[in-house]
């Protein structure tokens, strides 16, 4: 089973400039920034259940750009009615994928819905995003991140990760900070 | 709305001059006309949201990608957004929502009261300035200064739009 460091390693190994990252509160805030802290990424420290709306608000802003939102499964359920709302809206520059452990790891890595069967997939492709997979070995996760780097459609994609406990490593905790400089790297960006 | 006479639109042109670009709400009867304004409008983004608290999230990436955006909601979808609030308090993120109060005055549901009498203390709490308008002569106004505040100056402001702007509705069994 992939492994979550590995696997974010994988999927931004060639990052297009043009890609800008929200990624989730808790692990996969940590996972970017194992990759060193990016102006380019807007690390959620709370907001649970709100990574993929601020996904949608940004994609919607900047059609020219590319937006990855990169959240775990608990983040994404939290914010499931989101799923209804981005299927609506289908931005072409939106990516939103769930690295999925089946558990909570904030909190002590409680079992999530998904451990119990609910499918994450079959939620986005009901809500209306068409393409939508299972990402599920490195083969896999090599496909995404050419679909990313070509992004052209609403895309939503399920990373299963091992629920492996890696180091944390801490981006800024400062709200003002993180805001203003990701900001300024968009706009930027053009 | 036969007794929505000039302050939606109103409302409309205040986002208008504040360029606001994105137009979140969840289907409400005082905003009816509001939404309709923006949703006929080319510049404005019209996204219809499964509950309010994407509407906070939604302004925040709006806001990262350069663009205003704005919340229209009724009181009882205030308290789905509490702790989404957090992500516009701690980055201090310029928001701007229009909340048109049910449960006090002239409500014919009961369930509507809880919500619209913790309304403004639930925002105050999280951070977000509270601004009423009770008169319709007072909605252009009040909704300029906080379009104003929230834009100008990183603020998080709500107008409070009074029942009685909206009326009494006509409860059909």
């Amino acid at each position: 089973m992939l492994k979550r460091r590995d696997a974010i390693a994988t999927l931004m190994e060639s990052r297009p400039k043009d890609l800008f990252v929200v990624p989730g509160l808790g692990s996969t805030t940590y996972d970017l920034a194992s990759l060193g802290e990016k102006d380019t990424d807007f690390y959620l420290w709370g907001a649970m259940g709100g990574a993929a709306m601020i996904g949608l608000g940004l994609a919607l802003a900047k059609p020219k750009l590319k937006i990855a939102v990169i959240t775990g499964d608990g983040e994404m359920l939290m914010g499931m009615g989101s799923l209804a709302t981005i299927g609506v809206q289908r931005p072409k520059n939106l990516a939103v994928i769930v690295f999925d452990n089946r558990r909570y790891g904030e909190t002590g890595m409680q079992a999530s819905h998904t451990d119990k069967g609910v499918d994450l997939v079959g939620v986005a492709k009901s809500c209306g995003i068409a393409r939508a997979y299972d990402v599920e070995d490195e083969t896999g996760l090599k496909k995404l991140a050419g679909d990313l780097a070509a992004l052209n459609q609403t895309l939503f994609a399920r990373v299963h990760i091992a629920a492996d406990e890696p180091q944390r490593v801490l981006p800024t905790k400062d709200g003002v900070e993180l805001k203003n400089r990701f900001r300024r790297a968009v706009a930027a960006a053009g | 709305m036969e007794n929505q006479t000039g302050w939606p639109d109103q409302l409309y042109d205040v986002l208008k001059r504040a360029e606001v670009r994105q137009v979140s709400y969840v289907p409400d009867a005082g905003h009816a006309r509001l939404i309709e304004r923006c949703k006929a409008d080319n510049d404005i983004r019209d996204v219809v949201l499964s509950t309010e608290e994407e509407g906070v999230a939604l302004a925040a990436g709006a806001w990262l990608g350069g663009q205003r955006a704005a919340l229209l909601m009724q009181s009882s979808g205030v308290g789905n957004c509490i702790n989404m609030l957090s992500l516009i308090n701690t980055c201090r993120f310029p928001f701007l929502t229009f909340i048109t109060m049910r449960g006090e005055w002239a409500e014919f549901n009961p369930w509507q009261v809880p919500m619209s009498q913790a309304t403004e203390p639930v925002l105050t709490a999280m951070g977000v300035k509270c601004y009423r308008a009770d008169r319709p002569e007072d909605v252009a106004d009040t909704a300029q200064a906080a379009a104003e505040l929230a834009f100008g100056g990183d603020f998080a402001v709500a107008v409070l739009l009074s029942q009685k702007l909206i009326g009494r509705k006509v409860w059909v069994k």
